[in-house]
Formats: C-alpha cells, structure tokens, sequence
C-alpha cells in the first residue's frame, strides 16, 4: 500500500516537475518548488514506513519546516529587487 | 521504478536549469533538484546525507543565489558558440566521463557486506570506539576522535574562508 502510494506521488510530481519547466511565469516555478518540497516530505514518511524505519518522519517533520526558507527568500526579492 | 523516476527528474532537470534564459527560474529550477537528490539520499539509506543536501542545496544556496542574483541582471545574454568549439567541448566532456565511468567498473556492487569499506576497519570502530572514546554516535566518534587532525584542518579551512569573505564584503559597505 505504501508503494502504491509512492507512486502516485511520483506520478504527481511528474506534473509539478512539467508546470516548473513549461511554466510561463517565474511565479509558476517557484509554486512548483515548494510544492515539489511538499512531495519530499510526504515521500520521505513513506520511504520511512516501506522501510520500516518511522523515525524517518521526524526528518520528514524538519524538511517541511525547512521547505518554505526558499520561497521566502524568493519573494522578498521580487518584492524589493534585494534581499538585504 | 522510483529510483528510475527519480534519477530521470534529475537530469530533466538540470537540462532544463541549463537552458532556461531567466536565471531567476534556473535558481528555482536547482532547488527542485537538491529536493530531488535529497529523496535519492534517503533511498540509499544515508539519511544524514540527505538532510546536508535539503539544508544546503535546496536552502542556503538557493537565498546565496537569489543575493547574488540581486546584484547583476536577471536575464542571460545570448551568445553564439562556433561550431567547431562545441565539438572540441563535446569530445572533452565524453572523454572525461568515459574515464569517470572506467574508473567505476571495478568498484563493488552497493551494498556488498564484503566491500573494503565494510570489511577493512569499520568493524574496529563498531565495537570498539564506544571503549575507546565513549561517545554513542560511531560517526561522531569517528570524525571528532580518530580523525581529530583532519577535521580540525578541515575546521581552520572554512574559518579562513570565512573570515576572508567577511573581510571582502566589509569593505564594500
């Protein structure tokens, strides 16, 4: 089952990865990476449990807080052309 | 399959960060590639590695990019590479990668208990560097303990660096 379900997120990021490199607008793509980011995660719980290690989802948890620094960083420059 | 799909991710990838002209997508387009990589980490079971590539590639280089990027223009220019230089180019990078792919062919296969990695002194370390050191973590062990010396060059390297790049960008300011 978890298999299964790693698959359909890989299939799914198989669109995001599409809409990042059609995407006309650079917004497109930064939507794209943080969503990618969102797969990571769900896919590292399910490696996790394939594995049959759960402590993989503690990893999982840091990678979603770490996941949004990007698009942080990506925003303040389009806002103000700088990011100090 | 997963592996296959991952690692095909990849290269669509980094084709796609080469050729795109807005280097602002280029940046964004190498963070879904750290996030990738870092899955195909954690496939090979190196989790700790993993985590490194997250943090770095897909955080701290992406913003290192983005500053740099705010300091020059946004667009590449088009520039026009002769014929008969691609060609050189070309016969260089298949030469070299025919020699990577060479040196990779008496290598042992992943994950085989008999490697030298395995086989040589790690089974030392296993159970002996809880004794000899007393910290629970072989790798800590390892790096901060057996290989004290290296790590410490390795410390007083990025600190130089550090401080220099400090020290280059003060003056600007």
């Amino acid at each position: 089952m978890f298999d299964a379900a790693a698959t359909v997120i890989t299939l799914a990021a198989v669109l995001v990865l599409y809409r990042a490199i059609k995407g006309p607008r650079v917004y497109d793509r930064a939507l794209a990476v943080n969503m990618i980011g969102t797969k990571t995660v769900v896919l590292l719980a399910l490696i996790g449990f394939i594995y049959k290690r759960p402590h993989f989802l503690d990893i999982a948890l840091v990678y979603a807080l770490m996941n949004y620094i990007s698009t942080l960083a990506f925003l303040k420059y389009r806002e103000k052309g700088r990011l100090d | 399959m997963i592996d296959f799909a991952l690692l095909f991710f990849l290269v669509v990838c980094a084709v796609a960060a080469i050729q795109m002209r807005d280097l602002l997508s280029s940046i964004m387009l190498l963070g879904i590639y750290s996030f990738i990589m870092a899955v195909v980490w954690t496939r090979l079971n190196a989790v700790d590695v993993a985590f490194t590539e997250a943090s770095v590639g897909a955080g701290i280089t992406t913003i290192l990019l983005i500053a740099a990027l705010s300091r020059t223009r946004r667009m590449e220019t088009k520039q026009c590479v002769p014929p008969a230089n691609l060609l050189i180019y070309g016969t260089v990078i298949l030469l070299t990668s025919a020699v990577l792919l060479y040196g990779t062919l008496d290598m042992p296969t992943y994950g085989d208990p008999g490697a030298p990695a395995h086989s040589h002194v790690a089974p030392r370390y296993l159970e002996k560097s809880y004794e000899e050191v007393g910290v629970p973590n072989v790798v800590t062990a390892v790096l901060a303990s057996y290989r004290g010396y290296d790590t410490l060059g390795e410390t007083t390297v990025i600190f130089g660096a550090g401080i220099c790049v400090i020290l280059l960008l003060r003056r600007k300011i």
